[in-house]
């Protein structure tokens, strides 16, 4: 129950802040911030559940809610919602990362904010309902759901180059996701030949046996539309225009959560729904991903506009879930999940900072900075924080993931992780350059003043630096919430393991 | 004629009785609310009367009138449709002419005409109730086309529409004549089975070739679909969207019944040719749509991928036990596509309402809707995502109907056509939402008149119901299907 409650008050809260900007034009922020505040409430009473277990597969897994009701008996379609442990961590991540966007627009947008928060609220609900989907049918009206907003946020109140940017940003979601509409169909009109029912529910057709040459071309079709999302290698080219022209709040939800939903469809759907395809397409996946990690991290070097170099440097530490993902062992599905998390903090706060650099000087690029510590320290020393925890230090979150994916590889596929760990080290390059480039080195002549964080801001940046501290120092907690499920998922896609060491 | 049979023409007499008032009316008194109003009221008991009949319709495979109507589940089902779409464009006409000077009165005569012989087709089951339908549908649709607007741009547009509609009609009936000399009969029982056979005799092949081109030709199908654009341009933004929906649909009606393919005859020379014609009219319509400027040219192109998408539904037919997935697939569709486009072009007309002679269809004059007149702009938005067949929207259902009855018959190229053709629409459509949200410097706000934005209101929320809310509308096509012998 809990779970509806928390999109409807989303959604609501989203028409109530439309409407309330009839009389006064702050009034949405503070609506949108209640609403989140609401909205965490009852994300923290989702916690207080306790798991039940149903039999999946061979084997059972645990939910802490399911909740179903028929929607499209025609077609065995129904509201079929699913919370376990990933599901709960996206969740509160998605939260938590709406609050950060809300804070991050608060001095920002002056142009119909009512609207603005409406699509923001409403971009969170449909991400939500991605995260705790489990019927195929609704997962997909989700996916699709969750663009409009998004789209309309970098349409009305992007930068010189929105129309560019959200077209395709939009056009490539759509179309992968058209790819996978038709494999989630023709998958259940395989699984209704066999068994005679309609059913686009995941615990049914995770059981369909399909012949392997048709599975192959429906896992394509998934796994075109994740890593589209994700992005991967070579279909990333979307995300650093549709960052660049973002608002920073679109930015924050689109590197902190959108692009998880990507990975968390992978580990959810594609593996578990193909097991043998996913197993044959795993050496490809992990060259992309190898590949995204190099190419993101020498491109992100090559940038000089802040926000794009932000971007690329997700491209990069994208790839690293794209090889956890199909390295095919706990420990590497474990970190594909931590560095998602991780990133979604480091990533988002990030971009807040670039936003706010971009409002204060009307400009991201890094040329026209330089020396900005003495004007905004406290800017400056949160940037460091956010650039070293983005590099890989240990003691930070990002390291957890990282060095979980980079072992789990290790295991399997010595080059692919040898690659890997170069992106590294460029990735140690590009952050720190952007960090001398921005915030020291000489200030330019007849540069103005400019304003540092104020108390909002900080406070939220500070508890993003608290959550990524305490998931570098004591990551336990979360890898036991994340660990039954994983073991489950890995359960029901383990197979044996063949390709190993054959890499093309 | 017995009772019964008399019974099941009530929808047909209702309106044939209410164009005789009308007619009256317009003798006794010019005035333009009360022909309206009249007419929208003689259309809403054609509705009713449809309700009524329904139940005896959808007993024993539906009521035999003549060897040329047939009043079943399918015919009640898409006469109500056509009739609600009837009455939304008479409701849009009306704000739509009442700023168009005197003697307007007349055009809701022609509205009702067009109505009723789109009603006759769906009906029909023989040729020559066929050819009297699409007639009457035809030479109504040629003064509409040019009666509000003395511009250039609508008489071009009807003397086109005129011509080519012509020369169609002959094809159809050359078609016919050379099917009834292979077979001896223009029912249209005998024209499904002779298309759907393995080998065809020369006579029937071009009897059906010539006939499908006719067909082709009304539903604005690649490469019969030239005339389209520049008719969506002219005519006046009402006629557009009834030319759209209304004639497209009665027309499809006919096709389904004439020619719904057998079941495991794909692979015939019927099915390839149809085939093709999907293919091209789903990429060649998005493709031409892509850099249009003009909101009307830009629907037409759109139209013809749409109609593309909805054969490929048809064609599913074909396969082995996928007839009555192909029927319920292209009916939702059908019941998606209708308020979505009138929604649309309820949009133009409400925005060309005091534009002189030329509608106000450029997409730089819709920039900044979305700030001037955010409830236009809301209805133009949602359908243009349910044309696009993004979720709740009815255009989504209808896609995945669309989707689902292709995979079934394992119909891959053109299902990959429907993925290519669906992300270039989406382009387009998006540049007219993104116009509308984009600042503009110095535009008007038009009124909203208080019918039109009541009709445009309800269509939205029918499409939105059609997409969250399917279940309703799901069953009662299952009912009409279940209650029809041909499917």
């Amino acid at each position: 129950m809990e779970l509806i409650l928390l999109m409807a008050v989303l959604m609501l809260g989203g028409g109530a802040a439309w409407l309330t900007e009839a009389w006064d034009e702050a009034l949405p922020r503070r609506v949108a911030m209640g609403t989140l505040a609401v909205a965490a409430v009852l994300t923290y009473m989702l916690w207080q559940g306790s798991d039940q277990s149903i039999a999946l597969g061979t084997g059972t897994s645990d939910w802490r809610l399911l909740i179903s009701h028929e929607w499209i008996p025609r077609f065995g379609i129904s509201f079929l919602f699913g919370l376990d442990g990933i599901s709960l961590i996206m969740v509160s991540l998605t939260i938590i990362l709406g609050v950060v966007a809300v804070v991050s627009s608060w001095h920002e947008i002056e142009k119909a904010t009512g609207f603005f928060h409406f699509n923001l609220l409403w971009t969170l609900a449909g991400v939500v309902g991605v995260f705790t989907a489990l019927d195929l049918f609704l997962f997909f009206f989700f996916w699709e759901v969750m663009l409009i907003p998004m789209y309309l946020l970098i349409a009305i109140w992007g930068h010189e180059a929105r129309s560019y940017a959200s077209m395709k940003f939009f056009l490539f979601t759509q179309i992968s996701g058209l790819l996978m509409l038709v494999s989630i169909v023709a998958l259940v009109f395989v699984n209704h030949e066999v068994t005679g029912v309609w059913t686009f529910s995941y615990f049914d057709l995770v059981e369909t046996v399909l012949p392997p040459d048709i599975a192959y071309w429906l896992m394509l079709g998934f796994f075109i539309a994740f890593v589209v999302k994700l992005p991967g290698f070579p279909f990333h080219t979307w995300l650093p225009d549709a960052h660049t022209q973002a608002p920073t709040a679109a930015s924050v939800l689109l590197a902190g959560i959108l692009l998880k939903t990507g990975g968390y469809g992978l580990i959810r759907f594609t593996l578990p729904l193909f097991p043998e395809a996913s197993q044959q397409i795993a050496p490809l996946a992990m060259a992309l991903g190898a590949a995204g990690i190099l190419y993101g991290a020498v491109l992100a070097f090559a940038q000089v506009d802040f926000k794009r170099l932000v971007a690329y440097s997700s491209v990069s530490h994208m790839g690293f879930v794209l090889i956890g993902v199909y390295a095919w062992n706990e420990l590497a599905l474990q970190g594909a999940m931590m560095q998602m998390i991780a990133h979604g903090f480091s990533t988002a706060a990030l971009f807040m900072i670039a936003g706010a650099l971009q409002h204060r000087l009307h400009t991201r690029d890094m040329m026209a900075m330089g020396g900005l510590w003495r004007d905004m320290p406290r800017m400056g020393a949160i940037a460091m924080f956010f650039i070293i925890a983005s590099l890989g230090v240990p003691g930070l979150g990002n390291f957890v993931g990282e060095f979980l994916v980079l072992a789990g590889v290790f295991r399997v596929e010595i080059t692919i992780a040898v690659i890997a760990t170069i992106g590294l080290v460029a990735g140690a390059a590009y952050a720190l350059i952007a960090m001398q480039r921005v915030f020291q080195g000489p200030r330019p002549d007849n540069a103005a003043a400019v304003a540092d964080f104020g108390v909002l801001e900080v406070g939220v940046l500070f508890l993003m630096m608290v959550a990524l501290t305490g998931i570098g120092i004591y990551p336990q907690p979360l890898l036991d919430v994340l660990e039954p499920v994983l073991a489950s998922i890995y359960q029901l896609s383990n197979t044996d393991v063949a390709w190993i060491g054959r890499l093309p | 004629m017995t009772a019964a049979q008399m019974f099941a023409l009530l929808p047909i007499i209702t309106l044939t009785v209410g164009i005789l008032v009308l007619l009256m009316v317009i003798a006794f008194s010019r005035s333009l609310a009360a022909t309206a109003i009249v007419s929208m009221l003689s259309l809403a008991l054609t509705a009713a009367a449809f309700v009524v009949i329904a139940p005896a319709a959808m007993t024993d495979g539906g009521v035999v009138v003549t060897p040329l109507l047939v009043v079943d589940g399918f015919a009640v089902l898409l006469g109500l449709l056509l009739t609600l779409a009837s009455i939304a464009v008479a409701g849009l006409s009306w704000d739509y002419l009442s700023t168009r000077g005197d003697l307007q009165e007349e055009f809701l005569l022609l509205l009702l005409l067009a109505a009723l012989g789109a009603i006759i087709l769906a009906s029909s089951a023989h040729v020559a109730s066929f050819m009297l339908g699409l007639e009457m549908l035809g030479v109504s649709l040629y003064g509409m086309i040019a009666y509000p607007m003395k511009g250039v741009l609508s008489l071009e547009a009807a003397l086109k529409y005129l011509i080519l509609s012509g020369v169609s009609s002959a094809f159809i009936l050359f078609g016919a004549a050379l099917m009834y000399a292979d077979s001896g009969s223009m029912d249209f029982r005998s024209i499904s089975a002779l298309t759907s056979a393995d080998s065809l005799s020369l006579m029937a092949s071009g009897g059906s070739a010539l006939f499908l081109a006719g067909i082709a030709f009304k539903l604005s199908l690649v490469p019969f679909h030239m005339w389209t654009p520049d008719v969506y341009e002219g005519a006046p933004a009402p006629v557009t969207g009834f030319l759209a929906t209304v004639s497209k649909t009665a027309v499809f009606a006919v096709l389904v019944r004439a020619f719904l393919p057998e079941e495991g005859t794909a692979g015939g020379a019927t099915f390839w040719g149809l085939w093709c014609i999907a293919i091209g009219s789903m990429l060649v319509g998005n493709l031409l749509a892509l850099m249009q400027k003009n909101v009307k040219r830009l629907l037409g192109y759109s139209s013809i991928a749409q109609l593309g998408y909805l054969l490929v539904a048809f064609l599913a037919g074909s396969a082995v036990g996928g007839s009555e997935l192909a029927v319920e697939a292209s009916l939702y569709f059908l019941f998606a596509y209708v308020p979505t486009t009138l929604a649309a072009f309820g949009v133009v007309a409400i925005m060309s309402r005091d534009a002189g002679e030329q509608d106000t269809d450029q997409i730089e004059a819709y920039r900044g809707l979305f700030w001037r007149r955010p409830f236009l702009a809301f209805v133009l938005t949602a359908a243009m995502l349910s044309l696009a067949g993004i979720p709740l929207t009815g255009g989504f259902l209808g896609k995945f109907y669309v989707v689902a009855s292709g995979v079934q018959a394992e119909l891959w190229w053109l299902v990959g056509a429907l993925v290519v053709g669906s992300g270039m629409g989406v382009f387009y459509y998006l540049r007219i939402i993104f116009a509308m949200t984009q600042d503009a410097d110095g535009a008007r706000a038009v009124p909203v008149p208080f019918a039109s934005g009541m009709l445009v209101g309800l269509l939205t929320i029918a499409l939105v119901v059609l997409g969250v809310y399917p279940m309703p509308m799901i069953d009662l096509i299952a009912q009409v299907i279940a209650s029809v012998t041909w499917v």
